[in-house]
C-alpha cells in the first residue's frame, strides 16, 4: 500500500488564485453582504471582505472554503468554476428563450368600481366607445399566436372585462381555433371584481379551462373603503364570486391580489386572515403602483416604500407563524424573490427580469387597438404619456412591434448587467428593470436608483429574506419550501 | 455475522475436459435440460449425477463429495460458500481451482467489478486500487453477461475506476443494452473521464434507457475533495464530467462518503448541490464502510454519527427543499434525527448485511440498513433499540 499525502499536497498554489465577479453592500457597521452574479450570496466582515478582494486567503482557513463555495474564487487552471457560473447564469436568462408568454386584451375601459387607486383610470360604464370590437381582437389574437413562446397566456383585463363578455367569449373560441395549425398551448385568465359574474360565466369558463385572478384587499370594511361601488357591496360580491368558482372550476381556478393602501397599512394580519378565511392558499402583498387614478388622487403619494416594507415584514412575520402552526399559506412576492435567491429557474414574473419584462415578456392590446409594452405603459398612456406606446393591431405585425425602436431602446437602456448602479448591485441577480416605472416617477427609463422606491423595496424585501434564511432557521425550513 | 463467502478454493474440481481458461457457468437443476452449453447442473441429491449426465451437462456443481463411477466433469464447493440458486453464474478458474460467485439472481445486489485500477485513491476507499493488469475482468463480464436473466432489475458496475479503458467499458455498456434493456444498470465512477467530451459523447451513445453514474463530490471545496480522493485537480474534473453528462441528458447520482472529513461541511455541500447541481437525480449521503482504506486512516476518519447528525438534517432538509431526490444510505435509524429517517434506504448488499445485540427487540429493524459485516465494523455510541 503506497502512502497517503497530507492535506497541504491540495492546497493550489495562491499565486494561481483568482477573484470571479464579486459585488457587496454595507448591512451594518461590520456586516456586508457578499454575492457572486447568480445571486449566491454570503455575509462577511470588513476584514474578511478586504481579504477576499485581496486574495489573501489559503485553504484550511474557512474563508477560503466559503469563498470557493460561493464560486467567488477559483484557480486560473480551473474550468469548474466558470463553467458553473456561465450555466447557471444561462439558465437564469433562459426565460428569452420564450419571448412574450403573456398578452393582455383590455376588452374594456369600462368599470362599475369606482376605486379611488385605479391605475387604468377606468371609464363609467355606459360610454361604450370604451369596448374592444372583433375585428381589433382578431388582429390582436394574430399578433399573440405569432409570438414565439410555445404556451401563450391571454389575460382579459378592464376596466371591468365582463361587461364585455361576449367578447372574451369569441376571443376564447377564436384562439383555440388558430391556435391549432401553430402548434401553440393556450391559457386563459380573466381579471375582474366578479361583481357580474354569473352561470353563463362561470359554465363557459368551466368548459374552456379559463381562470379568474380577482382583487381583495381585505375584511370587508377595508375593501369596501378601497373599491367603492353603486351597493357597496364589492366585498360581498367579490367573496361569494371566489366561493362561486372554487365550487364550479375547482380550489385552484381563482387567485386574488390585495392592492396596499394607506388604510390598509396597519391591518396586515386582518388582511391576511381575510384571505384565510376564504380559503386562499397565498397572498400577493402589493404595492402601489404610480398610474393612473393613484396619482391623480394623490393616493400613490400617501405612503412610502418604507411603510410599505414596515407592512410587508410584519405580514411576513404573521404568515410565517400561520406555517409554523401547520396551515401551508404562501406570501408570493417572497415567493418571486426566494426563487431567485434560491434557484436558477427564471420567474414569468414580468417586473423582475432583465432584459425588462415590457414586449419580450408581455404585450398589451387596448380596447382601441393600440399596442402597450406592458400594463403599466397603457396605464401612462391613459394619463396621456405615450412614452411606451408600440404601435397598432392594425398597422403593425409581432416582429415589428418587438423590434421597434421604443421597446429596443427601452430595453437596451435599462439592462440591470450594465445600468449604472445596478451592474455593480449585490440584489442584481435577483431584481429586474422597470424602465415603465422610472419612465413614470423619474422620466428615464434608468432612473437615479438611490431615488428609486423600486429599487429601495427590492433591496429591503432581498435583505429581510437573507436575514430570515441565515439566522431563522425555523423560517429558512418554510421558506426555502415556497422557492419550489 | 461474517459476510456471505462468494469466492473460495474448491476443495476437490475434475476439470480435466474443460480446459485451463477462466470460465463462468450458469447454474441450472439437473430436472431441466441445458438450455445453452454453459449451463451448468446444480447437484441438489445423489440422484441429480445421473439425470444431469443424461440430460447431457458438462460440468455439475455440488455441496456433496462425485460418487464412485461416475465421470461427469465437476466442482464441489466448500462447505462455508453461500447458497446457490437456478439462473446463478459461477466463474471458474481450472488453474487455481476458485470458484467465484459472479451472479445471484435472486439479490437485488449485482455488482461487477471493472478493474481494480483507479486513478483516485481515497483515503476510505472499501475496494483499495491495485496496478494490476486485469483487463481479463472486462472479458469475464462479457462472458457472463449473456447468462444474466434478462428481467434481473439492477447491476451495478464498480472498481476502481471503471472507465479507466474507457473504450472497452463503452463496449461492455452497449453489450448491457443489448442483452440487459430493462435492468437499471449504475456505474460507480469518479467522474473525471467525462471531463473529457469524448468520453461523455460516448457514454450518452449508449443510449441504455436505465443507465446512470454513481460519482462521489466529498465537497465543494477544491483542496478538501483533492485531499481525500489523494488526487489534485480531481474535484475540477469531477465537477466537469457530471456537467458534461447532464449538458447530454444523462443520469446522475452524486454520492458524498460521510466521515470526519466531509461531514463538517456537509451543510454547505448540500447547499452548494442545491445551488449549482440541482439537476441531478438523486445525491446519497453515505454512513462510511469501515473496511479497507477506512482502517488504515482511521485516525482522519472516524467521527461517531451522533456527531454529524445536525449537519445530516440540514444537508437533507436543504437538498429535499430544493426539489431534489436524498436518500441516506448505511446508517442505522437510531442514530439518525427522526426528520432524516424517512431519507434512509436499506442500502448495504445483501450479502454483508449484519445487525447487532440492540437490534433485538427494536421495532424498526424491519425498515433499517443495519450494519457492515465487513471489515472492522466501528459501532455509534447512538444504537439503541428504537
Amino acid at each position: 500500500m503506497a502512502g497517503f499525502a497530507s492535506p497541504d499536497a491540495f492546497s493550489p498554489g495562491t499565486s494561481a488564485l483568482q477573484l470571479l465577479p464579486i459585488r457587496f453592500e454595507r448591512l451594518g457597521a461590520d456586516r456586508f453582504l457578499v454575492g457572486n452574479m447568480v445571486g449566491d450570496m454570503t455575509e462577511m466582515t470588513a476584514i474578511e471582505l478586504d481579504r477576499l478582494c485581496a486574495l489573501d486567503l489559503a485553504p484550511g482557513d474557512g474563508l477560503y472554503e466559503r469563498a470557493f463555495e460561493k464560486l467567488f474564487i477559483g484557480s486560473v487552471e480551473q474550468r469548474a468554476q466558470q463553467q458553473l457560473l456561465a450555466l447557471r447564469l444561462r439558465s437564469r436568462l433562459s426565460f428569452l428563450r420564450a419571448a412574450t408568454p403573456l398578452h393582455l386584451f383590455v376588452v374594456t375601459l369600462r368599470c362599475e368600481h369606482t376605486c379611488t387607486y385605479c391605475q387604468v383610470s377606468r371609464q363609467s360604464t355606459d360610454r361604450v366607445r370604451f369596448d374592444m370590437d372583433q375585428a381589433t381582437a382578431s388582429k390582436a389574437l394574430d399578433i399573440a399566436l405569432s409570438a414565439p413562446a410555445p404556451l401563450i397566456k391571454i389575460e382579459f383585463q378592464g376596466g371591468e372585462p365582463l361587461l364585455n363578455f361576449e367578447l372574451i367569449r369569441w376571443i376564447v373560441l377564436t384562439a383555440k381555433e388558430r391556435a391549432v395549425p401553430r402548434g401553440k398551448q393556450l391559457q386563459f385568465v380573466i381579471t375582474t371584481n366578479l361583481a357580474l359574474l354569473n352561470d353563463e360565466v362561470l359554465d363557459f369558463c368551466a368548459k374552456h379551462d379559463v381562470l379568474f385572478s380577482t382583487s381583495l384587499d381585505g375584511p370587508r370594511d377595508l375593501h369596501n373603503k378601497n373599491r367603492p361601488r353603486r351597493g357597496q357591496n364589492s366585498y360581498e360580491l367579490a367573496v361569494a364570486g371566489i366561493a362561486r368558482i372554487k365550487e364550479c372550476l375547482g380550489p385552484d381556478s381563482v387567485s386574488a391580489l390585495m392592492t396596499t393602501t394607506e388604510a390598509s397599512l396597519d391591518r396586515v394580519e386582518e388582511v391576511v386572515d381575510e384571505y384565510l378565511r376564504q380559503g386562499l392558499d397565498g397572498i400577493f402583498l402589493r404595492p402601489l403602483s404610480p398610474y393612473g387614478f393613484a396619482i391623480k388622487t394623490k393616493q400613490f403619494h400617501k405612503y412610502h416604500a418604507q411603510d410599505w416594507l414596515r407592512f410587508w415584514k410584519r405580514g411576513l412575520r404573521y404568515i410565517l407563524d400561520i406555517n409554523k402552526s401547520g396551515r401551508r399559506f404562501r406570501e408570493f412576492y417572497s415567493t418571486l424573490i426566494l426563487r431567485r435567491m434560491l434557484s436558477d429557474k427564471p420567474i414569468g414574473y414580468v417586473d423582475l427580469r432583465s432584459p425588462a419584462g415590457i414586449g419580450l415578456g408581455a404585450l398589451v392590446y387596448n380596447y382601441d387597438g393600440t399596442v402597450f409594452a406592458s400594463d403599466e405603459a397603457r396605464m401612462l398612456a391613459e394619463m396621456g404619456d405615450r412614452r411606451f406606446e408600440l404601435g397598432s393591431v392594425r398597422e403593425h405585425s409581432y416582429r415589428d412591434l418587438v423590434l421597434s425602436d421604443t421597446l429596443v431602446s427601452a430595453v437596451a437602456d435599462s439592462l440591470t448587467q450594465t445600468a449604472p448602479q445596478c451592474s455593480s448591485c449585490v440584489f442584481e441577480p435577483n431584481c429586474g428593470a422597470d424602465p415603465v416605472y422610472h419612465h413614470a416617477t423619474q422620466k428615464d427609463p434608468v432612473g437615479i436608483k438611490p431615488l428609486s422606491e423600486f429599487c429601495e423595496r427590492q433591496k429591503g424585501l432581498t435583505t429581510h429574506l437573507f436575514e430570515l434564511l441565515e439566522h431563522s432557521p425555523e423560517d429558512a425550513a418554510i421558506l426555502r419550501r415556497w422557492a419550489q | 455475522m461474517r459476510p456471505l463467502v462468494l469466492s473460495a478454493r474448491s476443495p476437490a474440481t475434475d476439470l480435466a475436459r474443460l480446459g485451463t481458461g477462466r470460465q463462468s457457468w450458469r447454474l441450472r437443476s439437473a430436472l431441466s435440460c441445458p438450455a445453452d452449453d454453459r449451463d451448468a447442473a446444480l447437484i441438489a441429491d445423489q440422484n441429480d449425477w445421473e439425470l444431469a449426465y443424461a440430460r447431457g451437462y458438462k460440468l455439475a456443481i455440488t455441496r456433496d463429495p462425485r460418487p464412485g463411477g461416475v465421470s461427469l466433469s465437476y466442482v464441489r464447493l466448500p462447505a462455508a460458500f453461500a447458497e446457490l440458486g437456478e439462473g446463478d453464474v459461477l466463474g471458474i478458474y481450472p488453474q487455481s481451482g476458485r470458484v467465484r460467485v459472479l451472479y445471484r439472481r435472486s439479490s437485488r445486489h449485482n455488482f461487477f467489478l471493472v478493474t481494480e485500477r483507479c486513478n483516485n485513491y481515497c483515503l476510505m476507499c472499501s475496494q483499495p486500487p491495485k496496478k494490476v493488469h486485469d483487463g481479463w475482468l472486462m472479458d469475464e463480464i462479457a462472458d457472463t453477461l449473456p447468462l444474466v436473466d434478462p428481467t434481473t432489475p439492477a447491476l451495478t458496475f464498480t472498481g476502481g475506476e471503471p472507465l479507466t479503458e474507457w473504450r472497452r467499458f463503452i463496449g461492455l455498456l452497449d453489450l448491457t443494452r443489448d442483452l440487459l434493456p430493462d435492468t437499471a444498470v449504475h456505474v460507480l465512477t469518479n467522474g473525471r473521464a467525462f471531463a473529457s467530451p469524448d468520453v461523455a459523447i460516448a457514454w450518452a451513445a449508449v443510449r441504455h434507457p436505465k443507465l446512470s453514474a454513481g460519482i462521489p463530490i466529498y465537497a465543494a471545496v477544491d483542496h478538501i475533495h483533492d485531499y481525500v480522493v489523494q488526487a489534485k485537480g480531481a474535484f475540477d474534473q469531477t465537477v466537469l464530467g457530471v456537467l458534461r453528462l447532464k449538458d447530454r441528458g444523462q443520469r446522475v447520482e452524486i454520492r458524498v462518503v460521510l466521515h470526519a472529513i466531509t461531514a463538517p461541511r456537509l451543510r454547505e455541500t448540500c447547499s452548494w448541490i442545491g445551488r449549482n447541481l440541482p439537476f441531478v437525480d438523486h445525491v446519497a449521503l453515505m454512513g462510511m464502510e469501515n473496511t479497507g482504506f477506512a482502517i488504515a486512516n482511521n485516525d482522519v476518519l472516524w467521527i461517531d454519527p451522533i456527531d454529524y447528525q445536525e449537519q445530516l438534517k440540514a444537508g437533507v432538509d436543504l437538498l429535499s427543499a430544493a426539489g431534489i431526490n436524498v436518500s441516506v444510505y448505511n446508517l442505522p435509524l437510531c442514530v439518525l434525527d427522526p426528520s432524516v429517517r424517512p431519507f434512509a434506504v436499506q442500502s448495504i448488499s445483501d450479502w454483508k448485511n449484519t445487525f447487532v445485540a440492540e437490534c433485538e427487540g427494536c421495532s424498526a429493524r424491519r425498515d433499517c440498513a443495519g450494519f457492515f459485516s465487513t471489515g472492522r465494523p466501528q459501532f455509534s455510541r447512538g444504537i439503541a433499540a428504537i
